[in-house]
Order: structure tokens, then sequence, then C-alpha cells
């Protein structure tokens, strides 16, 4: 059959790491609002979800089930078609940003080269970016059109927050682009191998602490969860929405979340390479390089994932930490702090790679 | 085969979203059109292989500039904006100028080739080489290009500041 020899390269490097992606992220989707509700729960004294399956292990099935049977309900004045569309733009631009993403390198299973991406853009990190832009769209069209004023300030509030925030984002991103020479995320990550940009000095730790804050702010997160302040805003732009299409908005959340973390690790932390107690540039001392071969025996999938769990514990721990910015506040931060660190960091960087330091 | 196909749907969406931005009398939903209309303009782009330009394409005018849009036309009253006229007094002197682009665009189509068997749209595709190009080779026209928008900047705050007289 000449046809299966035309389709079976496509299901190894195209089927499979599809189907493996879109189950990462549903998986995640679902576990990491228990994962938040326990990690909560634990730094507030309580013991979090107990009585959905064994340790609450269950709780993420039952509160789908309850998303899908609740009733979905479109408020009489609210634009439908808008309405309807909104959640669907968010989820749809935030699994679009997932495709572009490297999980390491690819590996050898039954004699099967298996790419751990699904597509190896070469403007990976601008693609991403561009996905994040456009996800706005779904939050002020959520706002706008449930035609109920909480939602609207909840819209605006986000989308003059994120915009705000890109560009401080889109500048930290310049500068690792600057450091590895390319836009293409496994590319970041090979240039990586000697040095992880965080701690590429002076200007790595600045465009880490300048990314986690933004990207932060771009997944409306406390400190920054302005659009859904509670306490002003009923629920900001979704609060005219019920059953499924909450859970996407709850989804589409949870993924942006994963991005940003993915992201980070990427961009600052190397990636799938492994940590590395002394690092080998710095010369071999006989225990030391032997605990960096151990460690570079675990897979690199694994130490990418477990870089993107610290991260989303980061996340959980500033939400049971920290209270909300004000909005003037937030606003200022942003251009009045942010944007020049952000655009002096990039002007140091490209100073440095000119004269050969990075 | 399969980019023709392609290209046709992108092409077909296109027209039809930028007939329905300029159509629709609810201007939220003029933009969201226009929103559909940037993303197969991206994806025309993806085709040409110019995956650079796709990319700023939705950061710059999705991304930013749209959003903008969106932003003032979200504050419109919808109710009134939806009842009042479509056409001002100049509507014959505006059909006239719209007949003769059309034709300008019928008779370059005719002379065209069909743009995916026209060439790349860039024969480098990498940001490199692209950047290398206006650095040098289009200096003049890109500084220009950026002055251009300091101009529209420094006018946007003049519009904007205070007047303390």
């Amino acid at each position: 059959m000449p046809d299966m020899q035309i389709i079976l390269p496509y299901v190894f490097s195209l089927g499979i790491p599809a189907v493996l992606l879109v189950s990462f992220i549903m998986l995640n989707a679902m576990y990491l609002q228990l994962m938040e509700r326990k990690v909560l729960a634990w730094m507030q004294n309580r013991v979090g979800p107990m009585r959905t399956g064994p340790w609450g292990l269950l709780q993420p099935v039952a509160d789908a089930v309850k998303f899908i049977f609740k009733e979905d309900i479109i408020p009489a004045k609210a634009d439908k078609w808008v309405f309807s569309a909104a959640p669907l733009i968010l989820l749809v631009m935030a699994f679009g940003g997932f495709v572009a993403i490297p999980f390491g390198s690819s590996v050898q299973v039954f004699g099967k080269t298996i790419p751990l991406w699904v597509s190896d853009l070469n403007v990976g990190i601008l693609y991403i970016l561009s996905m994040a832009s456009v996800g706005t769209y779904g939050v002020i069209m959520a706002g706008w059109a449930s035609n109920n004023k909480y939602s609207l300030m909840g819209g605006f509030r986000s989308a003059a927050q994120m915009i705000s925030y890109e560009i401080p984002m889109a500048f930290a991103v310049l500068t690792v682009v600057l450091m590895a020479g390319s836009l293409n995320l496994s590319d970041i990550v090979n240039a990586q191998s000697k040095q992880w940009f965080i701690y590429a000095l002076p200007v790595g730790p600045v465009a880490f602490v300048l990314y986690l804050i933004s990207g932060i702010a771009e997944t409306n997160r406390v400190p920054f969860d302005l659009p859904e302040a509670e306490s002003e805003l009923v629920a900001g732009y979704f609060t005219e929405y019920s059953g499924i299409r909450f859970g996407l908005f709850f989804m589409a959340e949870y993924m942006n979340m994963l991005i940003v973390s993915l992201l980070v690790s990427i961009m600052f932390l190397g990636g799938w390479l492994p940590v590395q107690l002394f690092p080998d540039w710095l010369g071999s001392v006989g225990l030391v390089t032997g605990i960096n071969r151990l460690l570079a025996m675990i897979p690199g999938v694994i130490w990418l994932l477990l870089k993107l769990y610290g991260f989303m514990f980061f996340y959980i721990w500033l939400r049971a930490t920290l209270p909300r910015y004000r909005y003037d506040q937030l606003m200022a931060v942003s251009w009045k702090f942010l944007l020049p660190v952000s655009l002096g960091t990039l002007l140091v960087t490209a100073f440095m790679k000119q004269a050969g330091w990075l | 085969m399969i980019n023709q196909i392609v290209f046709l749907y992108f092409a077909a969406v296109i027209v039809l979203s930028a007939v329905l931005t300029i159509t629709r009398r609810n201007p939220v939903h003029s933009v969201l059109f226009m929103l559909l209309l940037f993303f197969h303009i991206a994806g025309v782009f993806v085709l040409l292989n110019a995956e650079f330009l796709a990319a700023v394409q939705l950061i710059v005018y999705a991304g930013a500039i749209l959003i903008l849009y969106l932003f003032v036309v979200m504050l419109l009253n919808v109710d009134r904006e939806s009842k009042s006229d479509r056409a001002n007094r100049f509507w014959p002197w505006i059909v006239a100028f719209g007949l003769v682009i059309f034709a300008e665009i019928g008779l370059l189509v005719a002379r065209g080739s069909f743009p995916l068997e026209g060439g790349q749209i860039m024969n480098k595709t990498g940001i490199k080489e692209l950047g290398i190009d206006l650095y040098t080779k289009y200096l003049v026209p890109f500084e220009i290009a950026s002055v251009i928008l300091l101009v529209g900047l420094v006018g946007a705050v003049m519009l904007a500041k205070k007047k303390n007289d």
C-alpha cells in the first residue's frame, strides 16, 4: 500500500505528538484546579476537597460534570453571537499557543522518532505572543456582550491591562531572543546548554523578573486580577456566564498560566536541560561531575515539567499571599517601572551582545 | 493543489469579512469581522512562507491597533449608531472613487499571475536577512516610517495635553 507509506511518517511526526499534547492540556486544565484548591487550602490551614474520591482526586471530574449539566443562560439583552463566541476565542487562542511549544528534543520509541512538539515554528515565540494578544479579544468581547456594567468594566480593565503589560513582556522576550539569536524555542533552549539565561548577568535575572511579572499580569492572576476583582466587580467579565461557558473561561485561564510557566521555564531556566549543581564549565571536580551526570540521566521532559509545576505552585503561592493592586498602581507599575527597565535591559543586552560578553 | 484550496478559502473569507466589516450596523461587530479579516491575511502570509510577517500582522494589527479601535467603539452608543444614516451627502463621490479603485484592482488581477505561483513574498524568509535588508538597503524608508510614527505619537500627546494659558 503506497498510501500508508505516505501517511505513516505524518502519524509519527504529527499525529502522536498532537494527541499527546491535547491530552496533556486537558489533564492539566482539569487537575490544576484541584492543585490550586489543595495548595490554597494547605496554606490557609484547611484540607481542601476531600469528599469526591480518595483525597478529593475526583473533584475535577465532578466539577466538569456539574459545568456540563448546569443550565446555560444567555441574558436576554446580551449580544448572542458575540456572547457565545467570546469563550471560544479565548480557548482556541490558548490551545493555539501550545502548538509551538517544544517539550524536549525528539525521543526514540520502538525505533521510531517521535518529536515532542507539534510544530517547530521558526517564529515560535512571536507566534505564541500573537496568540496571547488575540486572546484578549475573548475577554473584551465577553465583557461587552454581556450587557452588564460590571462585565463591561471588567472587560475594559482587562483590555487596558493586557495592552500595558504586553509591552514589557515583549521586550523581555526580545532580550532572550537577542541572547539566543533565534526566535525558535528549541534554538533558545539549545543556546542555554552552557549557561541558563537567568544566570546571564546582569541582564538575565532582570529580564526573568520582568517576564514573570508581566506574565502574571497577562493571565489576570493575583495580584493583578483587577478584571475579576470580586469585591468591586462581582466576577468581572464573566459575571453573566454560567454552565459550560463559564467552565471554558476557567480552562482558558489555567491554560494561559501553563503557557506562561512553560515559556518562563524554556526561556530562562533552560527548558528541558537538567539542573547542574556546579556548572561543568567552571571546572570539573570528581564528585560534582558525577552528580551532574546522574542528574542528566533524568529525561528532559521531566525536568521541564518540574520547572513548569514549580511556577504553577508559585502562581498559587502568590494568590494565597498577596493583596490586589489598586487600579492606578497597576498602570503605574507597567508604564512607569516595567517599561523603562525593560527598554534599558534590551539596550544593555544589545551592547553586551555586540561587545561579545554574552 | 492543497495550497490552492487553502488559499481560495482564505481569499473567500477575506473578501466576505471585508464586506461584512463595512456593512454591519453594529460597530463592535464590524471590528470583530475585521479581526477575522486580519487572521486570514496572516494565513495568506503563512502560505507565502512569510511566517514573520504573519506573526507581526497578528501582534501589531490584531493585538494592538484593532484592540484600541474596539476600546473606542465599545464606548459608543450602539442603539444610536445602528439607527443612524448609512451614508452622507457625499455618497456619489465615494461611489465614483470606489469604482475607480475597483477597476484598478480588476486590472491588476487580470495582469498578474496567481499569487501562489507568482513567487514568494520575500525570497529570504529568515528575520536575520530581513533585518539586514531593513538596515542597509531600505534604511531611508525605514527611518522615514519611524519618524512618521513619532510624529503621530507627538501629535497625540499634544492633543491630549491640558492647555494652561
